[in-house]
């Protein structure tokens, strides 16, 4: 495609560097034909926070906190304060007994943590001079607490109240946190996920006592998420999936998705070589609420179901670089973006003859790029993976010339990438908008009583 | 098109460039005699007996040390006025002022009063000098002056005389704006010198009364030196009461009048530093201890030093009189004479190429919702080229109320007529209705013990045919005959196809009418209402049904348009909108009445007949034929496009040249304009920045909605770009350089290649979505028969405003977009389907009329200035392929 327009040598290298993967120009499954630039950030934009059905907050590294509508795309609010950059951020619905209200709590390098109203931009509450930065944020709204995780673990009440401090005992800081059953936290501290246990007194005083270490990972922990009511799920640096149960801490699942090892599921039999460990780093872990969990390992991305305890579907190559986050979707479609600047969407199919699901023309076709490793032999254990089934991208969206950092699905209204080139996209369905725009257009012509 | 020398035969470059280049050909005995004033070279301009050689406004002023003298012409180049006697001419115009402008000290009243005269409109011609010309005279205030007034008159002269006779509302409205900023500005002005004259006045008595009380104590009471002393002062005292009188008078100048001022400055500015210094000056005049410099103190301009006033002024023939910028403040003056240069050139050309670009205006008026998209002259509500649609209410309005003396609207409609219309009318059997003039005026005039020399003249000389001053009701009555006549002129010169297009849209429009008489019209907002889509070709009544692709809707696709040039030559003189027409007024039926009492109802039009062809600008009257012989100094390169000047069309005819080089050079030609209708960027990829200029230059003419100063174009672009400028820019001049830069520069374009078309000028080659229609070869015919650029700017904008046309109808057509019933989307998505392939798009070309539709829509909501809210960039997935030569 390109060479025609590149031309000679330095052509080549251009070419060599293009996607290994590429669907194409023609996309009819691509509903996203439509986009708006939101400028707004001065540098990186890492988070972004759905507040309501039609807005969202967009923060990062400049320290800004904006509020957009994504109907629109207008900038609602800019959220000043934070002098430096963000370095997480939740929202907090605040449900009384008829109204819904809610803000935005925000943590920054520069140790303070705020709390926003998104609908004036006012900072209602601050909290500066900690002792150290906080790296992530939970909010438990059944109580009217949240915390905030860091070298130590703090838990707040609403009027952000120090409720009370535990140290982490360890170099490390807490960087990611989850919300278990029966009042406890699983917080992940560098290479073990430390238990707390939460307690209300009748005084209404709170304390927090780590209850119990699991280290089983081998190495820092990524990414910890709740998969349903009963068990969460850890992702590590080597590539290690642990599915724990939520009540009782024990391994449900472990998965070590290796390239150079053999997998006891048969799909690992495909063999690579020279991987580096950061190619195996788990960075995001994705679940549907029941009983799939997609993982993005490496620059590749892994559907696995629990009950079968092994991956139905995975795809090595889906970007040309690290996957940073990923989502699934209702009707087995998945979403994935990743730092080449591309969000992809996939769609699980059944393969379309499950008695050569691996066959190396099968495989070819995904990953031409690594064309001479290619010549693996095909899947012996074809019986034991009968539900295997085959990621096809269906759609690419091509519009960041940075990494994209991650990304915010708001169903029909459109999709929402924040990366690295300090920009905010949005994408949305050009055919829907065509129409919402038609609407628009008649109820002027009403109020204004025919044309002109 | 009528008013553009390339379609009428006559006036080709070839046939006129030179006149008989080869002597040779016939010997000079045998030959015809050349057109006595061949230098002209152009039988339509009827200046060729008049001694100028365009039409000009001059200024002049009855100068009470010298008599009318001329002041300043625009165009101010003297060979406009050629050997025209100027001063001579002055005295002529000058003379004919009627206007009973009685300043000084009316009876009963010991203090001077100012008047507020009406300006007076007149019509003259000289037949002599082949000169016609309308009148407008205004008097300044001057203290100075005799009367504290100095007459001066505008005069639009011009040797065609019906022009002058046709154009008389235009020219009468746009005169008294740029007469009301004049004379705002001289307000301001004289109120200003009267406070100074204040400052001297007072700062007089001061001195006169420290000189009294000098007197009295030196010489007595009685004495002669105190007497004289004290008369002089009382002199002085009354004289501040006049001038003070004065300064009331004209800062309660009333306000009904400053309403329809356009001035720089707000004019309350004026009233309120004169109220403000009223204030300021002690106003107990016995108060002998006051002090000059406590005056200076409470002077909110302490820059002024009041100088004292000799007992008697100077002789009246020694002062210098003040200059005409001197008599307005400065930047009124420099407005006004904008507004005068900008009448200059909105009257350039022959009577028919104003009509042309009147209605072609009037129409343009008609199609806001549109006119961004394709019309370069239709600003965000820049008047550059605005005729006053509001001009001619009055003249719609008389009948209805011919004598409406009681109400205040309508006496100041009839004295702005009434007041001294004098028209010398072509039909001497109209005599009858000049002796029912209101002779009053005439006869103030000859009253005017002022106008001794002036009277002489008028009487002496029988060349001024001033035949009559006409009531307004003859004059309706009058234009009333001429419109008949005109109209029915009119159709007959319309039905014979002077248009380009009237051909084949009426063919388009057939089905539509047909259907029309179908039960159950569409309507734009609810189904049971016709509507009026008073748009280019859609002004058609449609029927649901047609449109839903049942029986009854026979499209026709429209022939290209350059076969049938042939057809067209042009016969007759189009006709003022004020005439004309009227037979071609649609009835809407069950319509909007607010719609039918509009003003401009009477010039509705089922179409844009001549949509191109007044596009012209002012700028290039090297293409009007009136002005042949000013086109070689006119002729100055345009600027490059997007540099922060505004696209002028003649600009966009040069790019006509190019684009015509382009289509006939590039068999892709068709892809490319595809891209651009269809709103994907175009990228010109090339080395040479000349080539991609020019060819980014010549593909601008299809970039729809290119702003008033292309700023939907990057003429030439050195660094690797950015989405944002893909959603900013739709035709981009890219730099291929052979570096680090520009591999990245290539990189972009692989990256976003699924956004652009790319089109490279050096290997020739375009990459961009396959198109296979017809559509675009009717814009864009390799083989095309026209030859010239303009002449191919004309004819793509007939197309274009073709395709916006149904891309208006498509965007307001109700049931294409909402569900009717309990009906799906599916359905509705079917319909619109089925609209547009009944419209004659194919699924490609479906695309352009989304692309416009979608632009009309978020104009129609959002308006021209979208601050806050991000574009919108939209695109869709298909494949492209490589176009080569």
């Amino acid at each position: 495609m390109l060479r025609w327009i590149l031309g000679g040598r330095e052509a080549q290298g251009a070419v060599e560097k293009s996607p290994t993967l590429f669907i194409g120009e023609e996309q009819p499954k691509n509903p996203f034909t439509e986009l708006q630039v939101l400028k707004g950030h001065f540098d990186i934009v890492r988070f972004l926070v759905q507040i309501d059905d039609s807005r969202f907050a967009s923060a990062g590294d400049d320290g800004l906190v904006l509020v957009w509508n994504v109907e629109t795309g207008e900038r609602l609010m800019e959220l000043r304060g934070h002098s430096q950059q963000i370095t997480a951020m939740v929202a907090w619905s605040l449900i009384n007994a008829d109204t819904s209200h809610t803000s935005i709590i925000t943590a920054s390098s520069d140790r303070s943590l705020s709390l926003w109203d998104p609908d004036t931009g006012n900072r209602v509450q601050t909290i500066s001079d900690l002792q150290s930065s906080v790296k992530c944020l939970l909010v438990l709204e059944h109580l009217d607490l949240w915390l905030s995780g860091g070298n130590e673990l703090c838990v707040w009440n609403q009027d952000f109240k120090l409720l009370c401090k535990r140290e982490v005992h360890s170099d490390a800081a807490i960087t990611a946190m989850v919300q278990l059953p029966k009042m406890h936290v699983a917080a992940a501290v560098d290479k073990e996920i430390v238990i707390y246990k939460l307690a209300v007194s009748s005084k209404l005083e709170v304390s927090v006592q780590p209850f119990r270490q699991l280290t089983d990972h081998h190495d820092s922990i990524r990414v910890l998420i709740n998969v349903n009511d009963g068990l969460f799920a850890s992702g590590s640096h080597v590539g290690e999936l642990i599915i724990w149960d939520a009540v009782n801490w024990t391994i449900q699942a472990y998965e070590h998705i290796l390239w150079e090892e053999p997998h006891c599921d048969g799909q690992a039999e495909i063999r690579f070589v020279s991987q580096k460990q950061s190619d195996m780093s788990i960075h995001h872990l994705a679940s549907n609420g029941e009983v799939v969990i997609l993982a993005a390992v490496g620059s590749g991305l892994y559907v696995y179901n629990i009950h079968s305890r092994n991956v139905v579907a995975y795809r090595k190559m889906a970007h040309d670089s690290n996957v940073l986050h990923t989502m699934l979707l209702s009707d087995g479609q998945l979403m994935s973006c990743s730092e080449d600047g591309s969000v992809r969407m996939w769609e699980m199919e059944p393969l379309p003859l499950p008695a050569e699901p691996a066959s190396p023309g099968f495989f070819g076709l995904w990953s031409f790029g690594r064309s001479s490793k290619q010549t693996c032999p095909p899947v012996k254990k074809v019986p034991e993976v009968p539900i295997l089934k085959s990621l096809e991208l269906t759609g690419d969206l091509i519009g960041h010339s940075g990494a994209i950092q991650m990304f915010l699905s708001f169903g029909e209204k459109g999709l929402v990438t924040c990366s690295t080139d300090h920009l905010v996209i949005l994408w949305k369905d050009g055919e829907r908008q065509s129409r919402l725009r038609s609407l628009a257009v008649f109820q002027k012509l009403e109020e204004n009583q025919g044309l002109c | 098109m009528i008013g553009s020398p390339d379609v009428v035969a006559l006036t080709k470059e070839d046939d006129f460039g030179e006149v008989y280049p080869d002597p040779s050909v016939l010997p000079e005995d045998f030959s015809v005699p050349l057109f006595a004033h061949a230098a002209n070279a152009n039988p339509w301009t009827k200046t060729s007996y008049a001694k100028f050689s365009k039409d000009f406004i001059l200024i002049s002023e009855f100068s009470e040390q010298v008599g009318p003298q001329p002041l300043l012409t625009i165009p101010e180049d003297p060979k406009v006025c050629g050997t025209f006697d100027l001063n001579y001419f002055s005295l002529r115009i000058m003379s004919v002022d009627y206007q009973a402008s009685f300043v000084g000290h009316p009876p009963g009243s010991s203090y001077p009063k100012l008047n507020f005269v009406e300006d007076s409109k007149v019509v003259l011609g000289d037949s002599k000098e082949g000169a016609f010309a309308y009148v407008h005279h205004l008097t300044l205030y001057d203290l100075e002056a005799r009367g504290f007034v100095r007459p001066f008159c505008m005069a639009y002269i011009s040797a065609d005389e019906r022009k002058i006779m046709q154009q008389f509302q235009e020219l009468s409205s746009k005169f008294s704006r740029a007469s009301e900023c004049l004379k705002s500005g001289n307000r301001k002005a004289f109120a200003n010198e009267l406070q100074k004259k204040l400052k001297d006045l007072e700062y007089t008595r001061s001195v006169v009364h420290k000189e009294t009380e000098l007197q009295k104590m030196n010489n007595g009471c009685y004495s002669t030196q105190a007497i004289e002393k004290a008369n002089e002062l009382a002199n002085v005292e009354k004289s501040i009461y006049e001038h003070k009188d004065l300064l009331r008078q004209i800062t309660s100048y009333p306000n009904r009048k400053r309403q329809d001022v356009e001035c720089l400055q707000p004019e309350s500015e004026a009233p309120a530093k004169a109220t403000g210094s009223d204030v300021a000056f002690p106003f107990n005049h016995s108060d002998a201890e006051h002090n000059p410099a406590d005056g200076d103190v409470s002077d909110p301009r302490p820059s002024y030093t009041p100088q004292l006033i000799k007992a008697k002024s100077a002789k009246c023939f020694d002062k210098r009189l003040k200059t005409l910028e001197e008599l307005c403040e400065l930047a009124s003056f420099h407005q006004t004479m904008d507004q005068l240069k900008s009448i200059e050139k909105s009257f350039r050309g022959d009577l028919c190429y104003i009509y042309t670009s009147q209605i072609d205006q009037i129409l343009l008026g008609k199609q806001k919702i549109t006119n961004f998209l394709f019309e370069s002259d239709w600003g965000n509500g820049e008047p550059a080229k605005h005729f006053e649609v509001a001009g001619l209410i009055p003249h719609l309005d008389l009948p209805q109320a011919p004598d409406g003396s009681g109400e205040p609207t309508s006496l100041e409609t009839c004295t702005s007529f009434g007041d001294s219309v004098h028209i010398k009318l072509e039909l001497e059997s109209v005599d009858g209705p000049a002796e029912s003039s209101p002779s009053d005026l005439t006869q103030e005039t000859s009253e005017d013990a002022a106008d001794i020399e002036t009277k002489g003249s008028f009487s002496s000389d029988k060349s001024i045919e001033t035949l009559g001053a006409v009531s307004p009701s003859n004059l309706h009555s009058h234009l009333d005959v001429m419109g008949r006549r005109g109209t029915s002129d009119e159709c007959s010169g319309t039905e014979n196809g002077i248009f380009f297009d009237r051909s084949t849209v009426s063919s388009a429009n057939a089905p539509y009418e047909k259907s029309s008489a179908q039960p159950g019209a569409f309507s734009l907002l609810d189904n049971d209402s016709t509507v009026d889509v008073y748009h280019t070709e859609t002004l058609v009544k449609v029927d649901t049904a047609c449109c839903m692709g049942q029986e009854g809707f026979i499209f026709e696709e429209p022939e290209p348009v350059h076969q049938r040039c042939g057809e067209t030559v042009v016969k007759q003189e189009p006709l003022s909108l004020l005439y004309g027409d009227l037979a071609l007024q649609v009835d809407f039926a069950g319509g909007e009445a607010a719609h039918e009492h509009s003003p401009s109802a009477v010039l509705s039009f089922p179409n844009t007949l001549s949509e191109d062809v007044a596009r012209m600008n002012v700028e290039e009257s090297s293409d009007t034929t009136s002005y042949m012989s000013i086109s070689t100094s006119s002729d100055r390169a345009p600027s490059p496009l997007g540099h922060g000047n505004p696209v002028t069309v003649k600009q966009k005819k040069k790019a006509g040249q190019s684009a015509l080089k382009f289509i006939r050079q590039y068999p892709f030609a068709q892809q490319a304009i595809f891209c651009l209708l269809s709103g994907r960027t175009l990228v010109v990829l090339g080395v040479d920045e000349g080539t991609v200029r020019k060819l980014v230059n010549a593909l601008s003419i299809f970039v729809p909605n290119l702003g008033r100063y292309a700023e939907q174009v990057q003429p030439w672009l050195c660094c690797p770009f950015q989405l944002t400028d893909l959603q900013r820019w739709k035709l981009i001049g890219l730099q291929r350089i052979a570096s680090p830069t520009g591999s990245s520069m290539l990189y972009s374009l692989s990256r976003y290649s699924r956004y652009i078309g790319i089109l490279d000028a050096d290997n020739k080659t375009l990459r961009c979505p396959t198109y296979k229609g017809t559509l675009i070869g009717h814009i864009a015919d390799h083989r095309t028969q026209i030859k010239r650029g303009s002449t191919y700017y004309h004819h793509v904008q007939n197309m274009l405003t073709q395709l916006t046309a149904k891309a208006f109808l498509y965007t307001f057509c109700h049931h294409l977009h909402l569900p009717l019933g309990l009906e799906d989307e599916d359905a509705v998505v079917q319909r619109r389907t089925t609209f547009l392939y009944h419209l004659g798009f194919s699924e490609e070309e479906s695309k352009i009329v989304h692309y416009l539709s979608g632009l009309i829509k978020q104009r129609y909501v959002q308006g021209p200035c979208q601050r806050g809210i991000q574009p919108v960039f939209a695109f869709n997935y298909t494949t492209s392929c490589l176009y080569k030569i």
